[in-house]
């Protein structure tokens, strides 16, 4: 099977059940997104899928055929500079322990680029499928904010 | 030559920073070891009684897979930790005193193989009455008595002294850190098992091993993988996953990959201690306090873990921060055939200072008076002695973070959906920084300190990273002590073949007590540096102020080096047609001494307020037959973006002469203030005093009936 993955193309030859979760971290090393759960509850396996957050856990990996794959290693810029919402991840403290760091980056990601124009309660509601429990989401929600600005 | 710019104080970027933002971090599970086989654990499915057999299916082929048995055990058969009560594995014919409690071990090459030889395992048990309530719990792990001036009984005069009582209630809680428990263990030459692992304590870990598997020091190898947060759930409880992965991986004669999937991790680890704490409390007309009387009973579970410890930090908090000439406090942890619950966050002193916070609330409503006023009557001041005789002497918040968090809380206004009522509540409590009494001076944690010969220098602590910023803070430290910049400075690994034992990962102390070593360390060689070249290292250890003194035998004494404290307003709207609380705005004031890193500071305060918030409304676990019923992230909730409230933190500093540059401990601290003051607003919005949380919509609606 093929798929992209962040931007560049994977062929696999795999049993297509397999969990995405599993095939990206032990079959293509990118051990960036993690197992919280295992149940599509805590959002720290999220990816994004043609661009929608969807939990890895939850998706054979049959089912991303042809299409297009963007985990937390494709975030950063071509250049491989931290994007602007790592960066502000960093600088707002909105990385703690960081294991769902992730997929919050890959959720925020998202919200910044369907609008710039977000107030702290669009960004709690669009963050609201990713768990964090360091943080109390305050400087994440910061730290998106100050993306839009 | 110039000195470079002072470091503490400013957010400087996290050190692993840009590795956590771009995936590149390594946690246990993301580390890739050749060879490696699968474990697991077979836990019991029964409360209480003795194994009768253990039956292997010979329909399997046992060939294809290592089964670790009790028999398997080279050393003791103990989780090393304070008493020698909990087996690694019980054995056939042993006791079986709690649901999944470990019996069995497998490792296979692959999963599917793993789950097939686990569904040929079946073991038959004699059952026993298990005990559940904590009324007829008759095995006492530890009791606290601590007095202060007379006793109840003691007291001559009584005469116009109000007594309220009241008796509270608070649940179990899981951590719930987004990591599960995890650890890969790796047989090398000489007999050596390497542990890489998500864990806080490296050498909790290490004895462990040793004990168990008979190793030497040397032998015994543990490495601190990154470790997705931990809130005392990764205090104790690894030591059991790395024996466990030890043992299979020295039977197996290959390394193996222990990692818990979030459902085991609910069923089997740690949680918050429960408890019923009742108070008697006797105060005059004029609002002066008479005495207080406190009864505290925690639930330990089936085993001590650290429990007598959890007790002690309960039993030294119950009585608030507050000043009154008559204490006495009793408390006792008991013994019940449920999981083991151990180190959370606050240890002890969430669930007391829980009670003592909303018998402030009742007292003040009994006198009419405000609350706000009784306790600025009650507060320790300056020169105050506490409930153990302690006499504070310095850096004493009480006022501060009152004044602050008063000044900064918004006008409520009322709500404009019909059916939700507004409230507010406000809590006051205080944290002892670092281990109780002669903990810290019995431990000496100990930090190692180099001089490059490249000109850089290195810190070599057990100390770990687990989010809160230990990585960061101790080169802050050490750049601003050595008057160099930030990138000349670095941290060893978190390997107990490389680092001494600086003492575990808990208890506010990593701040203060480790990162004043890290201070002195750093002074230490830069004046060696004026008359020796590099590269040089040298150690240090703690050494207990003569100023701290500390009655182990009658509690009485200076409990703590010092105490942090918090003033936390809570807003909540309460839905008086479901019972639904919601948290909207949180303002908290946290006196921590000095905030070495303002960022991490309010962003470790505030992880705690809402852990608080989940433990005081949401988060609530249901038992049946002695196992938790919502032991999955489906059922067991935990605080969203969406359901956590505005938090607004304050910090005041107010320096600790010996902290370093002043800075106390706070990660514990959080956990405190919240769960009191949303009980205290959820009366505010309706009338009605719960008494137990989580104040669940069910008890919500039941309490607003029954008025």
């Amino acid at each position: 099977m093929r798929f992209t993955l962040n931007g560049r193309t994977v062929s696999l030859d795999v049993v297509g059940t397999r969990r995405l979760l599993d095939v990206l971290r032990e079959d293509l090393g990118a051990t960036g997104t993690k197992e919280g759960c295992g149940e599509g509850e805590c959002g720290a396996c999220s990816v994004l899928i043609d661009g929608e957050v969807v939990d890895s856990c939850l998706v054979a990996v049959g089912q991303v055929e042809g299409r297009d794959v963007v985990t937390v290693e494709g975030l950063a810029l071509q250049d491989g500079k931290l994007s602007r919402l790592q960066q502000a991840f960093i600088e707002h403290g909105a990385a703690q322990c960081g294991i769902c760091t992730p997929g919050m980056l890959l959720a925020a990601h998202v919200l910044l680029e369907q609008s710039r124009r977000l107030t702290a309660d669009d960004v709690r509601e669009g963050l609201a499928g990713n768990l964090c429990r360091c943080t109390g989401y305050t400087k994440i929600i910061d730290a998106v904010l100050s993306c839009t600005k | 030559m110039c000195a470079a710019p002072l470091t503490v104080g400013r957010s400087v970027p996290r050190r692993e920073g840009a590795d956590k933002v771009t995936g590149r971090a390594r946690y246990t599970d993301d580390i890739t070891v050749p060879g490696a086989w699968y474990g697991r654990t077979i836990r019991s499915t029964i409360a209480r009684g003795a194994i009768r057999s253990i039956t292997q299916d010979t329909a399997f082929d046992w060939a294809r897979v290592v089964v670790v048995t009790a028999d398997d055990i080279p050393g003791d058969n103990v989780v090393q930790l304070i008493r020698d009560d909990q087996p690694v594995l019980a054995p056939k014919g042993g006791e079986i005193r709690h649901r999944e409690e470990p019996i069995l071990l497998l490792a296979a090459a692959d999963r599917d193989t793993l789950e097939e030889a686990t569904s040929h395992i079946r073991i038959e048990y004699d059952t026993a009455e298990p005990v559940f309530a904590l009324d007829q719990a008759t095995d006492v792990f530890s009791t606290v008595e601590i007095t202060k001036g007379e006793v109840v009984e003691g007291l001559k005069d009584l005469e116009g002294v109000e007594v309220v009582e009241r008796t509270f209630r608070v649940g179990l809680q899981e951590q719930l850190y987004i990591e599960p428990q995890g650890a890969i263990a790796i047989p090398e030459a000489g007999g050596t098992i390497r542990i890489i692992g998500s864990l806080q304590c490296p050498y909790y870990v290490h004895r462990a091993l040793k004990r168990a598997l008979k190793l030497t020091d040397q032998q015994a190898v543990v490495v601190q993988a990154e470790t997705g947060g931990g809130f005392g759930g990764k205090e104790e409880y690894p030591s059991i996953v790395a024996v466990h992965a030890a043992l299979l991986a020295r039977k197996a004669g290959r390394p193996i990959r222990l990692i818990y999937d979030r459902h085991e991790d609910l069923a089997a680890t740690t949680k918050r201690h429960p408890g019923v704490i009742r108070h008697r409390t006797g105060v005059k007309k004029d609002g002066t306090l008479v005495f207080q009387d406190i009864e505290i009973v925690l639930d330990g579970g089936a085993y001590c873990t650290l429990t007598p410890v959890v007790l002690s930090r309960a039993a030294i908090h119950a009585a608030g921060p507050y000043s009154c000439p008559n204490v006495r406090i009793r408390a006792r942890a008991v013994a019940t055939n449920t999981p083991p619950n151990g180190a959370f966050r606050g240890f002890g002193a969430p669930q007391s200072l829980f009670a003592a916070e909303l018998m402030v609330e009742h007292i003040a409503e009994r006198l009419g008076v405000s609350s706000v006023d009784l306790r600025r009557k009650w507060m320790l001041h300056l020169g105050d002695t506490t409930a153990t005789g302690q006499k504070l002497t310095e850096s004493v918040g009480s006022e501060m973070v009152m004044d602050a968090a008063l000044k900064a809380a918004p006008t409520v206004r009322p709500s404009d959906r019909p059916t939700v009522r507004r409230g507010r509540g406000l809590s006051l409590v205080f944290h002892g920084s670092g281990f109780t009494g002669s903990g810290e001076k019995k431990l000496q944690g100990t930090i190692g300190f180099e001089a490059l010969a490249d000109g850089t220098f290195r810190i070599l602590t057990a100390s770990t990273e687990i989010g809160q910023g230990t990585k960061t803070i101790f080169c802050q430290l050490a750049a601003d002590a050595l008057g160099v910049g930030l990138d000349m400075v670095a941290l060893a690994p978190q390997d107990t073949s490389l680092v001494p034992d600086s003492g575990p990962t808990v208890a506010s102390r990593t701040a203060m007590i480790v990162g004043r070593l890290v201070q002195e360390a750093a002074t230490e060689i830069k004046e060696k540096l004026k008359r020796e070249k590099a590269p040089l290292r040298l150690e240090k250890s703690y050494i207990q102020p003569d100023a701290i003194h500390w009655d182990e035998t009658t509690y009485r004494g200076d409990a703590y080096p010092v105490y942090a404290w918090a003033c936390t307003i809570a807003d909540v709207d309460v839905d008086m047609t479901t019972g639904e609380v919601r948290v909207t705005d949180l303002v908290t004031a946290v006196d921590c001494g000095k905030a070495l890193h303002p960022v991490m500071a309010e962003g470790q305060i505030e992880g705690g307020c809402l852990q608080a918030v989940g433990w005081a409304t949401i988060e609530e676990i249901k038992m049946k037959d002695g196992g938790y019923q919502n032991d999955r992230l489906a059922t067991y909730l935990i605080p969203t973006a969406l359901d956590a409230p505005r938090i607004r933190t304050i910090l005041v500093e107010n320096p600790y002469s010996r902290g370093p540059f002043g800075a106390k401990g706070i990660g514990e601290l959080p956990m405190d203030g919240p769960a009191p003051a949303i009980i205290a607003a959820i009366h505010d919005a309706t009338g009605v005093w719960l008494d137990e949380i989580p104040a669940t919509p069910e008890k919500v609606l039941a309490a607003c009936a029954s008025r």
